[in-house]
């Protein structure tokens, strides 16, 4: 895609010159000529399906998009000069495939913060919408696998990146996110979510684009290896068994207080009652005392 | 006390309101009812039922005391916990804490069941006696009280009390002196975190020879991965959680290792914990001479909370409002750090920052004020930058 | 018939059970330990204070405090368990234990033993959670055992003074509680210690010595948690083990209270004895308790500290919360404005010092003086060994309703981000509505409870002079619909009319009391106007009962109407057939 605008840029610089038109001429027909024959077709065709790609991201922006973001992607904003849908000219492919592949995006209703749901789109839609966005601008691709996947790490180095990372976790992210990504409060009405079980992408993205009123964690803040590590950290927490039996949501002591109360308390208040209880009385006589 | 079947009124049977035309009481105490039996006192065949029962229960009891010690000895903890998959649980505990649980209860439910079927179950009388002892106690107490007093002569020797009373009380002092040395005093360590310790002066003997070096501006580093940052490493929306390079790196400011190590690294971390935000320069409204603290959008603000202290981080980006979870104070980082709501009583104090010469973001200076939660010695007015307003 | 208690209780045998029906071997084998023990320590003597056949009266809210006494009694056996395996040290150590994403990690000696403990030790980690579930319990079920003696007017004289030895119970609970917390050197620990360094550093003047002193330095430093640790094993146990033992001696010479009933005054107790079936109940009451804190302890993970981590100052977690005893001041730190004062280059904060150096305190305060206080404005000078409903003592109840809905109400705000977050508000929304109702609810709950209280008071007077509602509608020749009510059972009724009449006080009720008045001059005629008042508004608007004509012209009225209503069932088209033969 950036390939595509850089060399349209520099041809539109030689255009002004008098002999830019038969430079281009030239340009072209080596171009499409020498090039084509030599190795283009596999690139072609990517350059065509790339094409394609945008063109039907465009399409489905249109449809499901535009309302809020404006047809360009330029955002909308309302008559009191708030953003209605704030512009993504340069928020990238990451951003995209976060947004929508978390379903998120397309927002519901508006709201204080948009909340996760059940994913609208394909994944391939997915991936045409990402790369309609990115060809607005500038901003984070969707990262590969090997920047991410704790799967692609070898047994000794997890063990090293889920210690690193643990404490990168502690120290950057739990502060919002709660110990064991459960999530928190935030101002107003705005929540940091779950992140118990997201899939390391999404994590990964989100640390890349910081979606909604989450800060950003770019590469320059926090390295990707680094980034790689904490979603380690979340696979063995995912992983790891309860070791002390079941954690009530891992909020913390409000909970735990909740169950001290209702379970602990309460049955053994029920336990009380039934001990105290009268016992079932009986008008009869024992055997043979009546007789 | 009554002969006549009739119980008197309960305020009656004290001393106190007496007299004043109680009116009589409407319904006399009918007495205890009738004792009546239960099922298994008269059924030998319930009574038999009961005994089952109980025996029973008590028999499940000893069965979860043998799955105890069989789960003890069987499932495993160190490095290779034995998991129930179903329910994703540590084995041990929950085995552990099931079979106990189990057989401690049946126990419990098993002699409650006894005490109730099987136990005799005549209730029983007892009279109360007043708490008072009788009069003539009381005043042979009394009396002996007061001789002892007298004995003393306390009353006629103010001399004698006053000066017991007073040595008596002095013994107060070395309560309290003994527990000087429980900790160092205050002094001034409160006003100062180890920012400060960027570009001094200090002494140092190179080769034999005592010279005078300046220690470089202190770096910033990231926190728990510990590398220093370059300006142009952020982008706008990005929060980084801080420290000084100097934690991770001494010899570079001329530290020695054991400032910067154990309870060392945790008072420092205690008050030189940093936010950094790099946001839009437009959005920033910088304070009375906070005008050359940022770099290119880039603020620094110490990490604990002016309430009671808790590291905090949790930034809105949109908003650049920081909020502590423990209190939810809530800061605007865009605007000098002012409180925009929560119990904290002041803004959170600034680091002055600038990029030194290979474009690492460094501190200007120390905390311009103490940071942390507020202490009676505080004095505003003494802050290096009063506050504008 | 039995003299000496003053009771008719007819062909009843009031005092039986002495004697076992027959002797079985077990009995006769207990015998024989028994005389030996005698012959050499002379108990039985000892059992004069307090005979083995010692009346504890049997409901279900007596057991309460039991709740209470046989979760310390798990804590002390667990607590023992955990000292020998952990190290209250702060050395710093690196992490080499068995929990692999810590391995490598810096971090205390106390933490790494929590550690091992949890993952190392068999049982520990179950040993760990049960000492915690027993340390939530027993200071929950302190809480309900005081509001339970609170509301049934159990705190009367002359058992003030377990009144007082209870709060503090609850003040050193509490405390233990903290401290215990505390230990692990877990993240959410140090934020707690954190946030104690902020209080005291919030004292007025010796602030920052008392912080300096307790962590030895500068915080955190490396000398708190061996000294909280000796603070929760040695003196605080020590002393709570001290004041529940005073407790249980003052309820047994004071003897327990009883619901009122028939046969029951206050001049005796009538229950089950102390041997074997009090004993019995107990005894496995304390079974279920440790089972039930077992169960918890192997199946809910509480402080997964693992997770946590090491404490690091600069590090937190979102729902950084108190054990849920502290939460009401904690929530009262959450909503208090900011309010900060500096003065001639000091600083004194509101913001610390109200919710957590001054409301704790004088909450307790309170809570003590609660029965002095009441003592004092109804003059009652009495024992009281019968305990009263709720809905008999109306303003009683509302008074506690209040404290608990200023409790509660600061509770909830010391769990605002986790309500925020669940019920989806916004947390400024939560905490300024809190603001507001920490004032104004238990002002509302005061008046609800009281009339609540009220019109149960005027149902059961009703009941008592009108019969309960059968619930058999009746329509009369002339259309008209009632109910039947048929006169309740004498057992019944006397239960309902086993209470006192509420009496105020007036300033010059009785001789002493206006002698004692006098003296005082001034202020002492005020102080007693003001106290005449109190006690007028104390009993204003409470049903009394009835007396003996008006309950029998009640009943007799009752009578009437019912007869009345069975004429007219008689006479009218409920009646099937030839209702006009009569």
């Amino acid at each position: 895609m950036r390939l595509l605008n850089r060399s349209a840029g520099r041809l539109s610089r030689h255009r002004r010159g008098p002999l830019a038109g038969l430079a281009v001429l030239l340009l072209g027909l080596l171009m499409t000529g020498g090039l084509y024959a030599a190795f283009a077709p596999a690139q072609a065709d990517s350059t065509q399906s790339q094409e394609d790609l945008v063109k039907e991201g465009r399409e489905l922006f249109l449809v499901g998009c535009a309302f809020c973001h404006g047809q360009n992607g330029e955002g909308v904003l309302t008559q009191d000069g708030s953003q209605y849908g704030p512009a993504l000219t340069d928020v990238g492919a990451a951003a995209v495939d976060f947004q929508v592949g978390t379903g998120r995006m397309p927002m519901a209703q508006p709201g204080v913060q948009v909340p996760r749901k059940e994913v609208v789109y394909t994944d391939d839609e997915i991936d045409a919408l990402a790369a309609y966005v990115a060809s607005l601008g500038t901003g984070p691709s969707v990262p590969d696998a090997e920047l991410y996947d704790p799967d692609t790490l070898s047994e000794e180095e997890y063990d090293d990146y889920v210690t690193r990372g643990g404490q990168i976790f502690l120290a950057n992210c739990t502060a919002c996110h709660n110990f064991e990504g459960s999530g928190g409060a935030m101002p107003r009405g705005g929540f940091a979510p779950n992140i118990r079980g997201v899939d390391p992408k999404h994590i990964y993205e989100a640390m890349l684009t910081g979606p909604q009123s989450m800060d950003t964690f770019s590469d320059g803040n926090i390295p990707p290896d680094d980034k790689k590590a904490v979603i380690a950290y979340l696979d063995t927490l995912n992983e790891q068994p309860n070791y002390g039996g079941f954690t009530l949501g891992s909020l913390g002591p409000v909970s735990e207080g909740m169950i001290a109360w209702l379970i602990g308390i309460g049955g053994l208040v029920g336990f009380a009652i039934w001990g105290a209880a009268q016992t079932t009385r009986t008008t009869e006589k024992k055997d043979g005392a009546d007789a | 006390m009554t002969d006549d079947n009739t119980i008197e009124p309960a305020g009656d049977h004290g001393h106190g309101h007496g007299g004043n035309g109680v009116p009589d009481e409407p319904i006399a105490n009918p007495g205890l009812p009738a004792h009546l039996p239960r099922p298994t006192d008269v059924d030998p065949q319930k009574e038999k039922r009961a005994e089952i029962q109980v025996a029973a229960l008590f028999g499940l009891s000893a069965i979860f005391t043998v799955l105890f010690a069989v789960s003890y000895f069987t499932l495993d903890v160190g490095d290779n916990w034995s998991v129930f998959d179903v329910l994703n649980v540590g084995g041990s505990t929950v085995a552990l804490g099931g079979t106990l649980g189990l057989s401690l209860l049946f126990i419990g439910v098993a002699i409650t069941h006894w005490a109730r079927k099987l136990m005799g179950d005549h209730e029983i009388v007892e009279m109360r006696h007043p708490a008072y002892s009788e009069e003539e106690d009381r005043q042979r107490a009394l009396n002996d009280l007061k001789m002892g007093f007298e004995e003393t002569g306390i009353a006629r020797r103010p001399l004698i009390r006053n000066s017991a009373l007073g040595a008596l009380a002095l013994l107060g002092v070395p309560a309290v002196v003994m527990l000087r040395d429980l900790g160092t005093l205050p002094g001034d360590k409160l006003e100062h975190t180890i920012w400060g310790r960027g570009g001094q002066k200090i002494k140092k003997v190179v080769d034999g020879k005592e010279v005078t070096v300046t220690v470089p501006l202190m770096r910033i580093s990231r926190d728990a991965i510990g590398t220093p940052i370059l300006a142009s490493d952020l982008e706008t929306g990005d929060l980084v959680n801080a420290q000084p390079e100097v934690l991770f790196n001494p010899e570079r400011y001329s530290v020695e290792l054991e400032e910067v190590e154990g309870v060392n690294l945790q008072i420092n971390k205690s008050k030189a914990s940093l936010i950094l935000l790099r946001m839009d320069p437009a959005d920033i409204k910088p304070g009375k001479g906070r005008e050359d603290w940022d770099v290119n959008g880039i603020v620094a603000y110490s990490k604990i909370c002016t309430h009671v202290g808790c590291p905090i981080s949790l930034n809105e980006r949109t908003t650049h409002h920081l909020l502590c979870p423990c209190h939810q104070s809530t800061f605007d980082l865009a605007d000098s750090g002012k409180v925009v709501f929560g119990p904290a009583g002041r803004p959170l104090p600034q680091l002055p920052i600038t990029v030194d010469d290979q474009g690492y973001l460094v501190a200007q200076s120390d905390f311009t004020e103490p940071v942390g939660p507020s202490y009676w010695e505080r004095d505003y007015d003494r802050d290096r930058f009063a506050e504008d307003d | 018939m039995s003299a000496d208690n003053g009771l008719t209780t007819g062909k009843v045998a009031t005092t039986n059970g002495t004697e076992p029906a027959s002797p079985t071997r077990s009995a006769k084998a207990a015998g024989a330990v028994a005389n030996w023990a005698d012959d050499r320590l002379g108990l039985a003597k000892a059992t004069k204070g307090m005979s083995l056949r010692k009346v504890f009266p049997d409901h279900w809210s007596f057991m309460l405090g039991e709740i209470a006494l046989w979760s310390f009694v798990v804590l002390l056996l667990t607590g023992v368990f955990l000292t020998l395996f952990f190290d209250p040290s702060m050395t710093e150590v690196q992490y080499q234990g068995s929990y692999d994403p810590l391995r490598g990690v810096h971090m205390s000696r106390a933490f790494a033993s929590a550690l091992e403990i949890s993952f190392d030790v068999r049982g520990g980690l179950l040993m760990r959670q049960m000492h915690h579930w027993a340390a939530m319990i027993f200071i929950g079920a302190m809480m309900i055992h005081l509001m339970r003696v609170f509301l049934t007017g159990a705190f009367r004289k002359p058992r003030e003074v377990n009144w007082i030895i209870g709060c503090l119970l609850l003040l050193l609970g509490t405390i233990e509680g903290f401290t215990g917390y505390s230990l692990p050197d877990d993240l959410l620990s140090g934020t707690g210690m954190r946030a104690a360094d902020g209080f005291m550093k919030a004292s007025p003047v010796v602030g920052t010595y008392m912080s300096f002193f307790l962590f030895g330095g500068e915080f955190p430093g490396d000398q708190v948690i061996p000294r909280l640790y000796s603070m929760h094993i040695l003196l605080i146990p020590g002393i709570l083990l001290a004041l529940i033992t005073a407790h249980l001696i003052l309820v047994v010479y004071h003897k327990h209270t009883q619901w009122p009933g028939p046969g029951k005054t206050e001049d005796n107790v009538v229950g089950p004895p102390l041997m074997p079936i009090y004993m019995a109940k107990a005894g496995g009451f304390f079974f279920i308790v440790f089972g039930m804190v077992a169960l918890l302890g192997g199946l809910f993970t509480l402080n997964p500290v693992w997770k946590f981590g090491p404490y690091d100052p600069s590090k937190v977690t979102a729902g950084s919360q108190p054990d849920w005893y502290m939460g009401w001041p904690d929530g009262l730190l959450r909503i208090i404005p900011a309010w900060e004062t500096h003065l001639w280059g000091h600083t004194v904060s509101w913001n610390i010092m109200l919710p957590i150096l001054i409301m704790p305190p004088l909450m307790l305060m309170v809570l003590i003086a609660l029965p002095f206080i009441e003592a004092w404005v109804t003059g009652d000078k009495r024992e009281h060994h019968l305990l009263q409903r709720p809905r008999n003592a109306p303003t009683r109840t509302a008074v506690m309703a209040a404290l608990v809905t200023f409790y509660g109400l600061a509770w909830a705000a010391g769990g605002n981000d986790i309500i925020a977050i669940k019920m989806h508000l916004s947390i400024n929304q939560i905490t300024y509505f809190m603001r507001a109702a920490v004032f104004i609810g238990p002002v509302i709950a005061f008046i609800i409870a009281r009339r609540w209280c009220i019109s149960l008071q005027r149902h059961d007077e009703g009941k008592l002079l009108h019969g309960y509602e059968t619930g058999v509608i009746v329509r009369s020749p002339d259309g008209g619909y009632a109910e039947k009510h048929l006169p309740i059972s004498e057992t019944s009724a006397y239960v309902l009319t086993a209470r006192d009449r509420d009496e105020v006080w007036t300033p010059n009720g009785t001789a002493d009391e206006a002698g004692v008045a006098a003296p005082g001059g001034k202020l002492a005629e005020v102080a007693g106007k003001v106290r005449g008042k109190l006690s007028e508004a104390m009993f204003a608007d409470n049903v009394q009962k009835p007396t003996a004509e008006e309950l029998h012209e009640g009943q007799h009225h009752a009578e009437h109407e019912l007869h009345e209503l069975e004429g007219q069932i008689a006479a009218g088209p409920n009646k099937h057939g030839s209702s006009n033969d009569h």
